[in-house]
């Protein structure tokens, strides 16, 4: 009994040998993509322990801001990563654009039809649409866009929910509880929610273009595993996860 | 900004109001029957009632998600009756508080219910009370002060609310973004001086509110 209350007591305090551990904030729309990259990379190191957190970029942001424990920001923009350079809180020469984001329409429900792609959001079988908040979360920002510049916010406005971050945004839709909704390419692409209804994709001119930018904090700069996690983003590898799960490919060139 | 604020405080205020006049009425009549009901399997009802004190409010937003979805009857129902989904609107926030909500309504009730002496209600039916009579001159007045306590509790606790709210409001501005998910958003934002104001505000209407609450009890206790 003895014996086993300290061993309880030791799994309570942790493993004793340090281990190496990477720790990730990323946005939402990698959700389920990160889950096989980090598992790529996790067999590609072993040693090195990946811990991520998901939400909405600028929840990040603002945590990082007020000194949350990140190496590596994934953001869903590249403003949120550029703003944490200027603050002098992340390192300037490590702003990798990853990846290049992309906007669906997108309904669980059988009887709504999404095939008109934004305008058919106007239908009056769909009672709500959901987005991400445009406030905190790029993708959001870009449905927001998109609909404006369709000339549909108006509209629309009052049958608009926003969701946390485009993940909650996905799960309302997913529910059913919003008719229908704008979320990432990435997460209809997912084997969680492949085949969950119907989506059609946001003409990429339709929004201004969602390049996603990682970039290493200052204290992940003193991480050697942390520049090796981005280094791994680059790789032949990782590109081919990207690529399954929508992300087209932004140019060999930093931003 | 300034005028969303207060109107995520407005509200509050309205989403704690119209929760606590629906705990009064769904509460007594509940806290009246736990007391005199004697049936075997009453335990069972006080712990779902008393359930949503320890439950993370993530559960209970969880399951009115599901609940309140087109897919599940209930949803369905709620949406050929009213012709909007329960989730992200102010009825569905009021449905979830007040689930969140109960047991700081129903609790209080109970005890100041069971300490009216049986005799004087005993007293009145002889004389020829009917039972509104009795209710209306003999059971609120000496109940008061814990029907009071209930209802500061029942209204702070829905001031408080968050997590509920978070997973079934969508945050619209005017019909389910409350001053507590306003204040997430401009933190969020990086707008501290409008999250200072509005959690000041907050902390200071929670603290009169426990104030009035042990003044209540106090005074209670001294008679």
């Amino acid at each position: 009994m003895r014996a086993s209350i300290f061993l309880f007591l030791l799994a309570a305090i942790g493993p004793l040998h340090a281990t190496r551990i990477v720790s990730i904030a990323a946005a939402s729309d990698l959700v389920y993509c990160l889950e096989e990259l980090n598992a790529a990379f996790e067999k590609a190191h072993p040693g090195i322990e990946l811990k991520t957190s998901t939400g909405a970029s600028g929840n990040f942001f603002a945590q990082i801001k007020n000194g949350a424990p990140f190496d590596i920001f994934l953001s869903a923009d590249v403003s949120y990563p550029r703003e944490l350079i200027k603050a002098g809180l992340a390192v300037e020469d490590s702003l990798t654009n990853y990846a290049i984001g992309h906007l669906v329409v997108w309904t669980a429900l059988k009887d709504v039809d999404v095939s008109e792609g934004l305008s058919s959001l106007t239908s009056a079988t769909i009672d709500k649409v959901a987005i991400a908040n445009p406030e905190h979360a790029p993708y959001g920002r870009a449905a927001k866009a998109a609909l404006e510049k369709a000339r549909l916010w108006t509209a629309l406005k009052d049958k608009i929910v926003f969701g946390e971050n485009i993940a909650q945004t996905a799960q309302f839709i997913q529910t059913g509880n919003a008719g229908a909704g704008i979320v990432a390419l990435s997460l209809v692409l997912s084997p969680k929610l492949h085949g969950v209804g119907r989506w059609v994709e946001v003409p990429e001119n339709a929004y201004p273009r969602l390049d996603q930018a990682a970039v290493l904090t200052n204290r992940g700069s003193a991480n050697p595993d942390a520049a090796r996690y981005l280094n791994f983003l680059r790789s032949p590898e990782a590109r081919k996860v990207f690529d399954r799960y929508g992300f087209r490919l932004p140019e060999q060139s930093a931003p | 900004m300034q005028a969303e604020l207060w109107q995520s405080i407005g509200l509050t205020i309205r989403l704690a109001t119209l929760t606590t006049l629906a705990l009064l009425l769904i509460g007594l009549p509940l806290a009246h029957w736990l007391n005199t009901c004697r049936w075997r399997g009453l335990a069972f009802i006080e712990a779902l009632i008393t359930l949503p004190i320890v439950l993370p409010p993530t559960v209970i937003g969880f399951y009115l998600l599901v609940t309140f979805a087109p897919q599940n009857p209930i949803g369905a129902f709620w949406q050929d009756l009213t012709g909007h989904t329960l989730a992200f609107s102010f009825g569905g926030l009021v449905v979830g508080s007040v689930i969140y909500s109960l047991p700081f309504a129903v609790q209080p009730f109970q005890a100041a219910l069971k300490a009216i002496p049986s005799s004087l209600i005993e007293a009145a039916r002889i004389s020829g009370a009917n039972w509104w009579q009795i209710f209306w001159h003999v059971t609120l007045p000496l109940a008061r002060r814990g029907i009071g306590v209930g209802i500061i509790l029942s209204f702070a606790h829905t001031v408080g609310e968050f997590g509920v709210v978070l997973m079934l409001g969508g945050a619209i501005p005017g019909v389910t973004k409350v001053a507590s998910i306003f204040l997430y958003d401009e933190v969020q934002k990086l707008n501290y001086s409008n999250a200072h104001f509005i959690a000041i505000i907050l902390m200071i209407l929670s603290f009169f509110l426990i104030l009035i609450m042990g003044l209540l009890q106090r005074k209670n206790s001294e008679e």
